[in-house]
């Protein structure tokens, strides 16, 4: 027998069990088969409630693994790294109709994924006072200097108030203060070993995201200016530094 | 009884930590909830064991609290993606990934199962069962040469618990393993719980089959907790489940197991419905004062 038509059965509850399997006692194999259809999906269904456990919160735990079932047949892992299962969840959520009645779903379920990405991702330490300060004495080459920023950095910008429906499933925010409609920006990033979800403007959003692209500081602020003419850059940067989320410095714009 | 390479970390930490093999003790698989209070308490325990896949991801809280516990403890890692009875090649970029691990940490032993996890592109994430034949028996020989080849180092194979069998097997479970050890030179590790999950899935008995084992290979056991159901025809169907306390029974064949190979590193796993940390222990514990009968057992 191939294991080809076993994984094919595993992954559709639609087939019949497949041929060659016996039992000691001859019951049918196929409710024996069933131990392991059983094993896979609740293994990944139980991988996606890790993740998502606020979205599971939100949706009540009936229909999130009703969701996360649909999601992990159509989308079986192809990674063998767990942590990191669910990556196009959130799309999924998006376009799941029972789910409409909550439009804020999948940038929460976002929010959260980012969270895992940012827990696991590399140990990088941020630039010390010192190499800032030396950088900041030379104001020529201000606007021109191109920063790194940790590997954990993430921005999620949301039409939603994503921020605060995580905060008040963290106990942090009561959640009927919370209006959902109001648009938010996240800013993930890992301080030490810790993981944080600050609010941003949508300006520093932007900004972030034009950093990480590697594009200069000059560049980033005046595309943030646009956005938003009260931006704050000095903020926003002294927010990056403060959480060790700046690691190096390239005063003469090229990163590498 | 094993005769896996052991490597001298020079780091400082406690001796024990820098064996060359797990103790003959009993053990503990490492969950995150439970790193503050390991480091908080440093519990009296033989070793600690990972899933390797847990831990090969970039950096973050998992290494970091690794690195400390490890300076305290040996450390088993144990493989539950290298799909060793798959059909197609071993994954060679799985196989880098656990040689940085295994650099990197140093433990005392490297295990994975007899069974497949992945097919084509897609990872199933549950140990699936092959038939015992002449076929399935070459794949798992040459992947596990190939393990042996990139990792430099023995490892541990271990046997499955499983729910159904194949109309394709030509040899008993037991017997295909006793010829993979042959082979390979492989280490067995002895999953007392899944024996006993497996020889009452199919209606065999447990303490024949434990002596049907290549006992002499033994390099580690390990002890779980199982659920129960029932098949089609209403018989005990059990499920290893990992996520209740050991059942006496389960104690009753380890006691008997002990007898056979003397004292070997002994895990407690837990994976689902994680207690308290001191409920763990209890168990390592429990295992322990068999392991020290068995001792004074041996000595006298």
């Amino acid at each position: 027998m191939s294991l080809s038509i076993f994984a094919a059965a595993l992954l559709n509850p639609n087939l019949p069990a497949p041929v060659g399997l016996t039992a000691w006692n001859g019951s049918d194999p196929a409710q024996r088969f069933r131990v392991y259809r059983n094993n896979v999906i609740v293994s990944l269904v139980d991988a996606l409630a890790d993740t998502f456990e606020v979205t599971q919160e939100l949706v009540g735990e009936e229909l999130f693994r009703a969701m996360a079932r649909l999601y992990a047949y159509a989308h079986p892992p192809q990674s063998r790294l767990m942590a990191f299962y669910g990556d196009e969840f959130p799309c999924f959520i998006e376009s799941f109709s029972p789910a409409t009645a909550l439009p804020y779903l999948a940038d929460v379920a976002l929010l959260e994924y980012r969270r895992v990405v940012a827990y696991h991702a590399a140990d990088v330490p941020g630039v010390g006072a010192e190499a800032v300060a030396d950088v900041l004495a030379d104001d020529v080459f201000l606007p021109a200097l191109v920063v790194s920023l940790h590997p954990s950095i993430s921005v999620v910008a949301s039409a939603f108030a994503v921020v605060s429906l995580w905060a008040a499933h963290q106990g942090v925010l009561e959640l009927s203060a919370v209006a959902p409609e109001a648009s938010e920006t996240a800013l993930v990033l890992r301080n030490g070993i810790e993981v944080e979800v600050l609010q941003i403007s949508a300006a520093a959003g932007a900004f972030i995201c034009e950093l990480r692209a590697g594009t200069n500081l000059g560049a980033a602020a005046a595309e943030a200016t646009g956005i938003d003419a009260d931006f704050d850059l000095v903020a926003i940067l002294g927010l990056l530094l403060q959480k060790s989320a700046i690691t190096a410095l390239h005063p003469s714009g090229s990163p590498s | 009884m094993t005769t896996a390479p052991g490597f001298l970390p020079t780091a400082a930490g406690a001796p024990a930590a820098h064996a060359a093999y797990l103790p003959a003790r009993g053990g503990l698989g490492l969950k995150p909830e439970h790193f503050r209070t390991i480091l908080e308490t440093l519990p009296d325990l033989g070793f600690f064991e990972i899933h390797a896949e847990n831990y090969m991801v970039d950096g973050g809280p998992f290494h970091h609290y690794l690195t400390q516990i490890r300076s305290h403890y040996p450390l088993s890692v144990h493989g539950v993606g290298l799909s060793i009875g798959g059909e197609g090649p071993l994954d060679e970029e799985h196989l880098d990934r656990l040689a940085v691990l295994i650099t990197r940490y140093e433990p005392q032993s490297f295990s994975e199962h007899l069974a497949w996890s992945s097919h084509g592109d897609i990872f199933l994430n549950d140990l699936l069962p092959a038939p015992y034949n002449t076929a399935t028996l070459q794949r798992v020989c040459d992947h596990i040469d190939r393990v042996h080849e990139r990792l430099g180092r023995r490892m541990l194979l271990e046997n499955p618990a499983t729910y159904v069998e194949f109309a394709a097997s030509t040899q008993a479970e037991t017997d295909f393993i006793g010829e993979v050890v042959k082979r390979t030179g492989c280490g067995l590790l002895l999953d007392v719980n899944n024996v006993f999950v497996s020889c009452t899935n199919h209606g065999r008995d447990a303490q024949n089959y434990i002596d049907a084992f290549p006992l002499a290979a033994t390099a580690q056991i390990h002890l779980a907790g199982f659920a129960k159901d029932v098949d089609a025809a209403g018989a005990p169907l059990l499920i290893d489940s990992h996520g209740s306390p050991i059942a006496q029974t389960v104690w009753d064949l380890y006691r008997f197991t002990l007898e056979r190979t003397g004292p070997l590193p002994t895990l407690i796993e837990r994976d689902n419905d994680i207690p308290a940390f001191a409920v763990l222990h209890a168990e390592a514990q429990q295992a322990e004062k068999l392991l020290q009968t068995c001792r004074i057992e041996v000595a006298a």
